[in-house]
Order: C-alpha cells, then structure tokens, then sequence
C-alpha cells in the first residue's frame, strides 16, 4: 500500500516544477494507474516512491514505512522496474537476475528457486541462459521484471512498462500484472497510454503539469467529466490533448 | 558489496578484449618497449665504439705523421669531400678534419699545429665519433709533446704538476640502476592503464547502459555498491601490476647487461618489495580514476578524460629524469613521487629504509582511502545517477 502526500519536486533550484502536490493513494490487490502525457511528471513520482529522488515537499508511506527515514527497509519492500532496463550484456539473464537477489541479500538457493519460478511464469526458458546482448525488448522487460521481483517485493513499480512491446508481448505482461494482483500485491504503473489503463487498472490516477487532475475508477472518470469514452474523459479532465498523440 | 565486487569481475572478464587489453597488452608493453629499447641502445652504442672509425681529411698531406698516427689506430682516411661543412650539415659524414695549410709551418716552429674538427654537435649520435677523434688527436699531441721535452732533456712528468684519478664506487647494480631510470615510470602507468577500463566500466558504462538507476534501488547502502566497484578496479589495477612485474623480471633477462658490466638489480624479491610499494597507488588509481569516471555520461567522455589523467603518473618519473636529485625523507611522503624515488633505490640494490617504506605506504594510502571516501559519496548526488536529470 502507497500513500502519498502533498509531493513536491523541482529541478534547477526551483525553475523547473517537476511534480506539484501530488497526493494518492495506492491499494493492496490493485492496479493502479498513473496516467498522464508525457512530462507531465509521472517518472519523477516514481523515483520519489523508490527514494532515488527526495521530495522538496509532502510525505510518502509504503507499507506503513518513510521512505526517508528508512529507505533500506522501503527499497527491500519494493519491486521497481524503471523506465530504463539496463541490463547487463555481457552476462545471460539468468545472471543478471542473480546478481540482483544477491544485493537483495538472498541465498542463493532461494535465489535459484524463485528464478525457476519466475522463469516458467514469465515464459523465459528459451533465453534465460544466453547473454542480453541482442535480446528484444520483451524479452528485457521479462528480465528487468524478474529480476525487480526477485525478493518478492509487496509492492511493484512499473515505469511505462509496455513501452515497445509488441501486441503479443503487451498482452502476456498484462496477464503478468493481474496475476499479481490476485496474490495481494499493490501494483503501481504508469504510462501514457489511454487502453492500458482502461484494460488494466482498478484505480487511475491523472497527472498533468505535475498535479492529480482526477482520480478514480475508470467509472467514475467517465461519470465526473461526462464524457462517454475514456480518451474525451482524459482530455477534458486534463484540460487539453497534448501528449495524447504521443 | 562482495556481490558488485564479483559481479564487476565476471562482467568485465567475459569481455575478451578488456582482458586482452588490459592484462596481456597492458603489461606486457613496457616491459617489451623497455628491453627492446635498452638492448637497442646499448648495441649501437658497442657497434659505435667498435666499428672502425672513418674519417675525411682536408689536406692531409699537410700532417703526414698525424695521418700515419691515426691509420696506425686503426682510423680508415678517407677522401675529403669537396665541401666540408655542406657535407657534415648534410650529414654525408658524421665528422671531418681540417689541418690547414699552415700546419707544417706552425710544427716545425714548435707552436700549436691548428687542426680543426668540423661537427654538428647538435646531432648527439655523433658524439661518440667526435670523441674518438678528439682522444686520437690529444693521444698523439701528449706523444710529440713528450718526446719534444725528452729531447731537451726535461722529464714529461713536468707538464703533469697533478695526477688525478677516479675512484668509482658504483656497483653492476647501481650502474644498472641508471638503466632502470624508466621503471617507476612505466610501473606506475600499467597501474594506471590497469585500472581505467574498469573504473569507466563500472560507473560511465553504468550510466550509459542505463543500468545505474535500477541498480541503486536495490536495499544496499550507496557507498557499498561503490565499495565493490573500486575494489574490482583496485583488483584489477593489482592483477596488472603484478603480471608487469613479473613480465619485468623475464624481460630483463634477455638483455645482455653482462656486456655493458652493469647487473639489472630486478628478481623476483625486488618486484615483490616493488608490488608492496606500488599497490597503494593502485586503490589511488582507481579512486582517482573512478572519481572522474563518474562524471563522465559515457565510455568516451570518460575516455578523453582519462587521456588527460595519464600524464599524472608521468609528472614525477620525467621530474626524476630531468631533474635527478638525491632521495630524501620529504619525497617518500608525496604519492607517486615517492613510488619512484623508493623504486629507483630499490633497483640501485640500496638497503630498504623500513622508514621511507612505511612513510610512502602510508602517505599514499591515506591519499588513497581519501578518494575512495570521496568516490564512495559521488552516488549520493541525484546528478550523478540518471543521464537526463
């Protein structure tokens, strides 16, 4: 569960608002969708929930911890997969994903178990022991996604997770991200993209210009700009379509 | 940490040419640059003494007893050419003497013949002939002029109111010393070139590959992961230097020092002591070389800095060379400095100075663990981690 607060970043000593006042709250056994255009904040969020920005203003909880107080404890309670994958190419997937349950300070043997697991869930057998280099991008995001997953993490943040995926590969994450869901996990993602949300997440945050512009159920977006698709939804809560052609 | 640590390691040594570069290339280029160079050197320099000299004189039949003198030593009299000093500007000839017209005048009234050497002395691989042409014509003046006082019935040992001689303390080892003037250099620059792949790899190469930001969310305390990056640099900047020392040791070996009566003072007991000594320079290299490496967005910014930072190892060897002092205890407390000056006594086959040692080692490490702390904060800086933030 995430509660945020009030959040508030700049960049270049205050010229650049990145993120103002953004408040939600995410759910156990949700999806959760922060929707908005692109720079319109939605990354910077992130990195604030998984501490590698610090807010100049608000509070956040994940799991009930600060993650400015104890950001060890939050990060092992996280599961990120950022919007850059970066994998290492020179070593296979099943390495990359190793060396990571290896920070977590796993043994190996739980290591090797869960990379099994993963590996049969995520559909990975087939690549899972050759070097990165020259992987597709599905196949990274299956990598960066199993390896953020490794120590089982409660709470799981995707940045744009279906960027440049193929329809087939959108489809498997999709599945990928309920099945999730139905273990209990809090499941944050966002992206720019209106069918996502729309097919995926019980709960949507809008952020424009660094602000929540709405907040609520697919249901109730449509019923609060009283609009009768979600796409004119968006674009009236956001007050303009850019971005959107994105 | 143990974990970047062994990560880094099995990263870069998957990366074939890293490890042809820097651990077969890096190491084995000075010492092979070194032996080709000496053994080079040294055997134009025996060719020079050895081969006989020949030498174009202008008007030679104005000193024919000088001119039998010389052919007597063995000096090939050759042709003058027609212009003397186009042909030494030129250099047809490496030297050519003038006796002129005036000569036999001159001798026969017992005042100085004029002979004159024409030479570029610009030109320093002349040097060794003009100074055999000058030794062949002092040797042949201090004969006449000998038998001229004998003949008046004075004792030659008038002329010589003081005997000098030298007294040389140098030992075959401090001889080879001299020869090993380079050593520190190229010591401490496989350190250097040990450590840069690896201290680019692991925090330009990160950022490039963008794999920086996913791996800091990881629970584990930021000047940890640095830790483990700079230890896999430190152990690779000691795997280098290590293998250069042992490439030094047999490289020497094949050069003919036993010719030259000088003993190249490098076994395996001074490039232990020279591996002890040097190691703390390379925790500094590494720091040093990471520090700037974190800066850097990618592998060749990084690299065109590194370009700069090489001289640094280089300031001290090329002061040692042009400006060789004595060693002195305030050397051995400045990093690198003191790396060369302890080498070269070590080479010298000097007794180690267990104070110097312990100065040098702890200077340098205190230099070291200064940047490494400094390295191990620079991922605390938001700047630092994403490449468009």
């Amino acid at each position: 569960m995430i509660e945020a607060n009030g959040l508030r970043k700049t960049f270049n000593k205050g010229k650049v608002v990145a993120v103002d006042n953004v408040s939600f709250t995410a759910r156990d056994g949700q999806i959760t969708g922060l929707l908005g255009p692109n720079g319109a904040g939605k990354t910077t969020t992130l990195r604030m929930l998984y501490t590698l920005l610090v807010p100049d203003e608000g509070s956040m909880r994940i799991d009930g911890i600060d993650p400015e107080v104890e950001p060890l404890k939050v990060k092992r309670a996280l599961g990120v997969v950022p919007d850059s994958r970066g994998l290492y190419d020179r070593l296979t997937a099943r390495e990359n994903i190793r060396y990571y349950g290896d920070l977590q300070g796993l043994d190996r043997r739980t290591t090797q178990s869960r990379i099994d697991q993963l590996v049969k869930v995520l559909d990975m057998s087939e690549f899972i022991d050759r070097r990165t280099d020259g992987f597709s991008q599905g196949q990274r995001v299956k990598v960066a996604i199993a390896r953020a997953l490794i120590h089982e993490p409660g709470t799981v943040l995707l940045d744009e997770p279906s960027n440049g995926l193929d329809v087939m590969t959108t489809r498997a994450l999709r599945e990928f991200l309920r099945h999730l869901r139905s273990q209990g996990r809090c499941v944050v993602l966002s992206t720019h993209i209106m069918q996502e949300v729309a097919a995926l997440c019980d709960h949507i945050v809008i952020i424009a210009d660094g602000r929540v512009a709405a907040e609520g159920t697919a249901d109730e977006l449509l019923q609060r700009s009283g609009e009768k698709n979600l796409e004119d939804a968006f674009v009236r809560l956001i007050g303009s379509d850019e971005g959107l052609l994105a | 940490m143990k974990a970047v640590f062994t990560k880094e390691l099995l990263d870069n040594f998957r990366d074939r040419r890293v490890i042809i570069n820097t651990l077969i290339l890096g190491p084995l280029m000075g010492p092979v640059i070194f032996a080709l160079m000496i053994s080079f050197m040294t055997r134009q320099a025996t060719e020079r003494m050895e081969a006989p000299l020949e030498l174009p004189v202008v008007g030679a039949e104005h000193a024919v007893q000088l001119i039998a003198f010389l052919e007597r030593q063995g000096v090939e009299i050759l042709d003058p050419p027609d212009d003397p000093e186009q042909a030494v500007r030129d250099e047809t000839h490496e030297v050519v003497v003038r006796i002129g017209p005036d000569f036999a005048e001159h001798w026969r009234e017992g005042r100085p013949a004029p002979v004159e050497i024409i030479v570029d002395q610009s030109r320093r691989y002349t040097g060794a002939s003009v100074a055999r042409v000058r030794g062949y014509l002092s040797a042949w003046s201090q004969q006449v002029g000998q038998a001229r006082l004998q003949l008046r019935g004075l004792h030659p040992d008038l002329t010589r109111p003081v005997y000098a001689t030298v007294t040389d303390l140098s030992t075959p080892e401090s001889r080879g010393g001299m020869l090993l003037a380079f050593l520190p250099y190229f010591i401490l620059i496989t350190v250097f070139m040990g450590s840069m792949h690896m201290a680019i790899d692991t925090t330009a190469g990160e950022r490039e590959r963008k794999s920086l930001e996913p791996l800091l969310i990881n629970p584990m305390p930021r000047w940890q992961i640095m830790a483990g990056k700079l230890a896999a640099t430190t152990f690779f900047a000691l795997a280098t230097l290590a293998l250069g020392l042992v490439a030094f040791v047999y490289a020497m070996g094949f050069l003919p020092v036993a010719d030259m009566d000088m003993a190249l003072n490098l076994d395996f007991r001074v490039a232990a002591w020279a591996f002890l000594l040097v190691a703390p320079a390379a925790l500094l290299a590494a720091a040093l070389l990471t520090i700037l490496a974190s800066f850097a967005k990618s592998f060749r910014e990084a690299q065109s800095y590194m370009g700069m930072v090489i001289i640094v190892p280089m300031i001290p060897s090329l002061w040692m060379l042009v400006d060789p002092a004595r060693a002195e205890t305030w050397m051995t407390l400045v990093p690198l400095l003191s790396q060369n000056v302890l080498i070269l006594e070590l080479v010298r086959g000097e007794p180690i100075n267990f104070v110097w040692v312990g100065l040098s080692l702890a200077s340098t490490t205190a230099v070291a663990l200064l940047l490494a702390l400094i390295a191990a904060t620079l991922y605390n800086r938001p700047r630092l981690i994403f490449t468009s933030a």
